[in-house]
């Protein structure tokens, strides 16, 4: 059993009269790919939005274990959140389309950067300090190209790399910041089958050598079973399932908020595959 | 008392004039989320446009105060509401779905080039015209004090709020009104259930700028002499007023007109009238820090 | 070819001249409800009684012009097809402007710097140079609020004259000369600029250029109305003129200086303060563009351009929005609050009159034409809108005109104004595509 890196406590977000997640609580560990699942408007990107600072909950405690000790991420604004070891992508790709994809890596290592250029003084005066700081982000960033296949593209301007490589590049990106925990918004949205095994592949590997947990919202079943070490299931912004992937995936409840009354085994599987396709792009 | 009261009179009707403009920004940023900043330009148009019309039904002999004031309503409004259109057809239009600030800067870019349109046809000297409409109430008199609403001032409320009964009828009852309002909520969801949406943005130009003529045509009533340059201020003012009642929100575009006039009228009132205009820049500020919603305004929620 | 192709194909090459003069009807009955009551009738008699001329002849060529040009156009958009260029490509001229940047500017600097011992070069011609270069600097700096970090500054003006009163001020009350005061103003103009960035710069794009604009009109209505100190309209005179290493520029200098050309033993000439100037200002610009593209490839730059890209995505990577953008905010001002100094020195003379809106437009018409983020482009800007009225007085009065019109166009077709085409500012690979080891 690895340690918990993030506990998540009765959370709970209200927006106006809406409930969008209610008394939510759920565990992540280091080492370990946990999914978040569950239908369209379940809630998944809230949670999300709630760990990363974006939004504050209504209710809960979100303590995440991270590279200064215990934290409650509640009570951090949002940018502070990234400096505790929580890095995330987005559901619509969020990259700095108008730089360059090498820069897009170095920016991520900003506040090192900040730190060794001494508040931009010394880089200023060009000191070695500084110049030797960039020169091992740049080889941070190379050795994460080369991991998402992107080293020849580095000069490219982010905005104009095809689609799949833009959600490879967004992962690589938050790898860059050196997070404990990875946070990663539908990763294989709008992906191709190879494309989202290669995915797969890659998120195997992360938390194989980087030693990191992963928390992952995702439509793709086929995906989330096939990697993840635990999966969560919620609807109408309550959880209805927890644990390893098969037990979850014969849980009647998980079975019925998927595909309604109806079991499983009736449909057709053309069915089942235009159920799991429309599922994909929202959440 | 009654140096408050008449305060109140004149705030009421400087604000109702803030309020006709304000409705203009508020509603094209309700629905295309800019800030149509050359809509101050407008309403100087307007103002010159109800000036020449003026002289020209003098011209052909129509003296009759009411026919010509309504006649210079109804010209100044055609002619205005031409410019808001073009205006949006060859600035904003194009630049639908391009980068962030590029709508901002077109308009920076047309109210720039309105001001010296307008400077090189018709000078840059002042215009003034003649009082058209004299006259008043004396409400009453205290220690040689008067409080008097012209009216002018009479004309400038009622016809205010006519505007604002015609107006919210618009937007509440006709299909016009209800395609603006599905706008408002989703353009791309409202032009796929076949609500034509360039001509519904085309059409809130229009109603803006015919609004800001009427205001223009008030202030060259009321002040009786306006230049190129009388644009700007108005429009920043407006726009505050805008944002005070909540960007987005017509009943909140007048009452914060109402408001801001309000606070200059007491402000030069009772304090001095060299820094009345940083009073409303004040209060922008003020507003947009503490309260960005605005009084009647919705929150936004951040989408992430 | 195929069906699809023959179709697409013809849409573009067919010319339907029904549909195109229904179009161009439109837009000529447009254009006579737009220009027969501002063409058609002229106010006249401002002092007296007003009165109206009529000009129906403007109209009418207004109306055809626009006709015909509007034909014409849909005629040659029909003959070459749509528009080749999507928004956001940079076209030739550009990119080799760009690509050989290096080239271009070392041949301005050494064109700068060789001016004013140049055959052609005379008193006047020295004194539009300086000018040219304020606003070389003032869209230098004002590039890093508007080029780099994305925010839209429209009271950029506000620090050029916190900048400038401040030098004077500074001169008259301690007797600063316009080296100490220097770096004084930059502090200053640097404070206004944290003063007004801490709470507005957590607002929405849109609304922090309303906030700008009505913060530099405050600053304006202020130096007008605080007469015990401004001497309001009338402004500040006796400005104290730099000096050269303490060397004065006067004919005959006070009791305890020494002038120019007594040190250097050569006859007085009044062109020796216009080129010192002239010298003085070419230093201060050459030592913004210094800065500005050595901090954009520092942290601080790069994250101004991230927050500027999406800023949503850089708090996600740890970018403390606030404090970043109020860094650009402040470098901005400071630059603005140099330029300033330097405009107070040169005049010798300020008033409130020199701070207005259409100050701030003209920089940011500047840094949008010249293309935001282009050094080059800048100067080229600059150098047409300071040259244009000084080529004659028509153009003086259709100088903003044009601007304007030209601040749509370049959003309409050329959104990253004319010269703009991003360098990165750092690569792994050479320029050219081929791999290459560290």
């Amino acid at each position: 059993m690895t340690a918990p890196l993030l506990e998540v406590e009765h959370l709970t977000m209200r927006f106006g009269g809406l409930t969008a997640v209610d008394d939510l609580s759920f565990v992540a560990h280091d080492r370990r790919i946990t999914a978040i699942i569950g239908p369209n408007g379940a809630g998944k990107t809230t949670v999300f939005n709630c760990l990363t600072g974006f939004y504050r909950p209504t209710v809960g405690q979100l303590t995440f274990h991270g590279h200064h000790g215990p934290v409650l991420l509640e009570r951090l604004d949002g940018y502070l959140i990234p400096r505790q070891g929580i890095a995330r992508t987005f559901q619509n790709i969020r990259l700095f389309a108008q730089m360059s994809v090498l820069e897009n890596l170095v920016v991520a290592q900003h506040n090192e950067l900040m730190r060794a250029s001494g508040y931009t003084v010394y880089g200023l005066l060009g000191l070695r300090r500084y110049r030797e700081a960039e020169a091992e982000a740049v080889d941070r960033a190379r050795h994460w190209l080369d991991r998402v296949g992107l080293l020849s593209r580095a000069d490219w301007e982010a905005g104009n790399l095809p689609y799949g490589d833009q959600r490879r590049l967004e992962i690589a990106r938050a790898m860059c910041t050196r997070p404990r925990l990875l946070c990663l918004d539908e990763p294989a949205a709008g992906l191709n089958p190879r494309e989202t095994a290669e995915l797969g592949e890659l998120l195997l590997g992360i938390r194989e050598q980087e030693k990191i947990g992963i928390l992952l919202i995702e439509h793709d079943m086929s995906m989330v079973m096939g990697i993840s070490d635990h999966v969560i299931v919620i609807d109408y912004g309550r959880k209805i399932a927890d644990g390893p992937p098969a037990a979850v995936r014969n849980d009647p409840n998980v079975i019925k908020a998927y595909l309604g009354e109806t079991e499983e085994e009736e449909l057709p599987e053309e069915v089942k595959a235009d159920l799991e396709a429309r599922g994909e792009g929202g959440g | 008392m009654y140096y408050f009261l008449q305060q109140l009179i004149n705030g009421l009707t400087l604000g109702a004039m803030y309020g006709l403009i304000a409705i203009g920004y508020s509603m094209v940023y309700g629905i295309i989320g800019m800030i149509n900043f050359a809509h101050g330009e407008i309403y100087m148009i307007g103002a010159f446009i109800s000036i020449i019309s003026f002289l020209l039904l003098g011209v052909l002999g129509i003296t009759w105060v009411p026919l010509a004031l309504l006649l210079v309503l109804i010209l100044a409004m055609i002619f205005t509401a031409t410019y808001g259109w073009a205006v949006e057809r060859l600035a904003y239009r194009p630049l639908r779905g391009s980068f962030r600030l590029a709508p901002l800067i077109s308009a920076i870019g047309m109210s720039i080039f309105l001001q010296n349109y307008v400077q090189i046809l018709q000078g840059a000297n002042v215009k003034p015209l003649p009082p058209q409409v004299t006259g008043g109430y004396v409400l009453g008199t205290d220690g040689g004090f008067t409080v008097q609403i012209s009216n002018i001032q009479i004309i400038i409320m009622l016809l205010t709020v006519v505007l604002m009964v015609i107006f919210s009828t618009i937007i509440a009852k006709t299909p016009l009104g209800r395609a603006q309002r599905a706008c408002e909520q989703d353009l791309g969801m409202a032009a796929l259930c076949g609500v034509n949406v360039d001509r519904t943005i085309s059409l809130t130009f229009v109603m803006g700028a015919a609004l800001a003529a009427v205001a223009g045509l008030m202030a060259t009533l009321y002040y009786g002499v306006i230049d190129f340059f009388i644009g700007f201020l108005a429009g920043i003012k407006a726009f505050t007023a805008a944002v005070l009642g909540g960007i987005g929100s017509i009943p909140g575009a007048m009452l914060g007109g109402l408001l801001l006039g309000l606070v200059e009228a007491f402000w030069s009132g009772y304090f001095t009238t060299e820094y009345k205009d940083v009073a409303a820049f004040g209060i922008l500020v003020i507003v947009l820090i503490f309260l960005p919603t605005g009084l009647l305004g919705k929150p936004e929620i951040e989408k992430v | 070819m195929s069906v699809a192709a023959q179709g697409v194909g013809a849409e573009k090459a067919r010319f339907d001249p029904a549909r195109a003069l229904k179009e161009a009807g439109l837009a000529a009955f447009v254009a006579f409800m737009l220009f027969l009551p501002m063409m058609g009738f002229r106010l006249v008699g401002a002092e007296g009684r007003l009165g109206l001329e009529y000009r129906p002849q403007w109209v009418v060529i207004g109306v055809v012009t626009v006709f015909f040009g509007h034909l014409l156009v849909s005629f040659l958009r029909a003959m070459r097809g749509a528009p080749v260029r999507p928004a956001g490509r940079v076209g030739p001229v550009a990119r080799y402007v760009n690509t050989h940047a290096k080239w271009f500017a070392l041949a301005g600097i050494a064109l700068a710097f060789a001016l004013p011992f140049t055959p052609f070069a005379n008193r006047y011609v020295v004194d539009v140079a300086t000018t040219v270069l304020i606003y070389v600097m003032l869209g230098w700096g004002l590039n890093i609020v508007v080029g780099l970090a994305g925010l839209l500054d429209l009271g950029y003006v506000a620090f050029y004259a916190v900048g400038a009163y401040s030098y004077a001020l500074f001169a008259q009350w301690f007797g600063l000369g316009f080296w100490e005061a220097l770096p004084i103003a930059g502090v200053l103009a640097a404070t206004f600029g944290i003063l007004l960035g801490f709470p507005v710069l957590r607002l929405r794009g849109d609304y922090l250029a309303i906030v700008t604009l009505g913060f530099g009109e405050i600053i304006r209505i202020i130096l007008l109305n605080w007469y015990p100190v401004t001497r309001g309209p009338d402004g500040l005179s006796g400005i104290p003129r730099p000096t050269f290493f303490g060397l004065v520029f006067t004919r005959r200098p006070a009791e305890g200086e020494v002038a120019f050309h007594q040190f250097f033993e050569i006859s007085y000439s009044g062109l020796h303060r216009v080129i010192f100037l002239y010298y003085l200002i070419l230093l201060l610009a050459l030592l913004t563009n210094w800065f500005v593209l050595r901090i954009r490839r520092l942290p601080v730059g790069r994250a101004w351009e991230a927050l500027r890209e999406d800023e949503i995505a850089s708090k996600a990577l740890g970018i403390n929005p606030t404090n970043t953008k109020l860094t650009a905010f402040a470098l901005g001002a400071m630059f603005g609050g140099f330029a300033g100094s330097f405009f107070a020195t040169r005049q010798g003379f300020i008033s409130p009159e020199s701070f207005t809106f259409i100050e701030s437009a003209t920089i940011l018409a500047i840094v949008v034409l010249g293309g935001m983020g282009s050094q080059i482009g800048v100067v080229l800007a600059a150098a047409v809108i300071v040259i244009l009225p000084e080529l004659g007085r028509e153009f003086e009065q259709f100088r903003m005109l044009l601007f304007g019109a030209a601040m749509v166009g370049i959003m309409v077709w050329r959104p990253r104004g004319l010269l703009a085409s991003r360098e990165p500012t750092i690569r792994l690979h050479a320029r050219s595509a081929g791999e290459r080891s560290p």
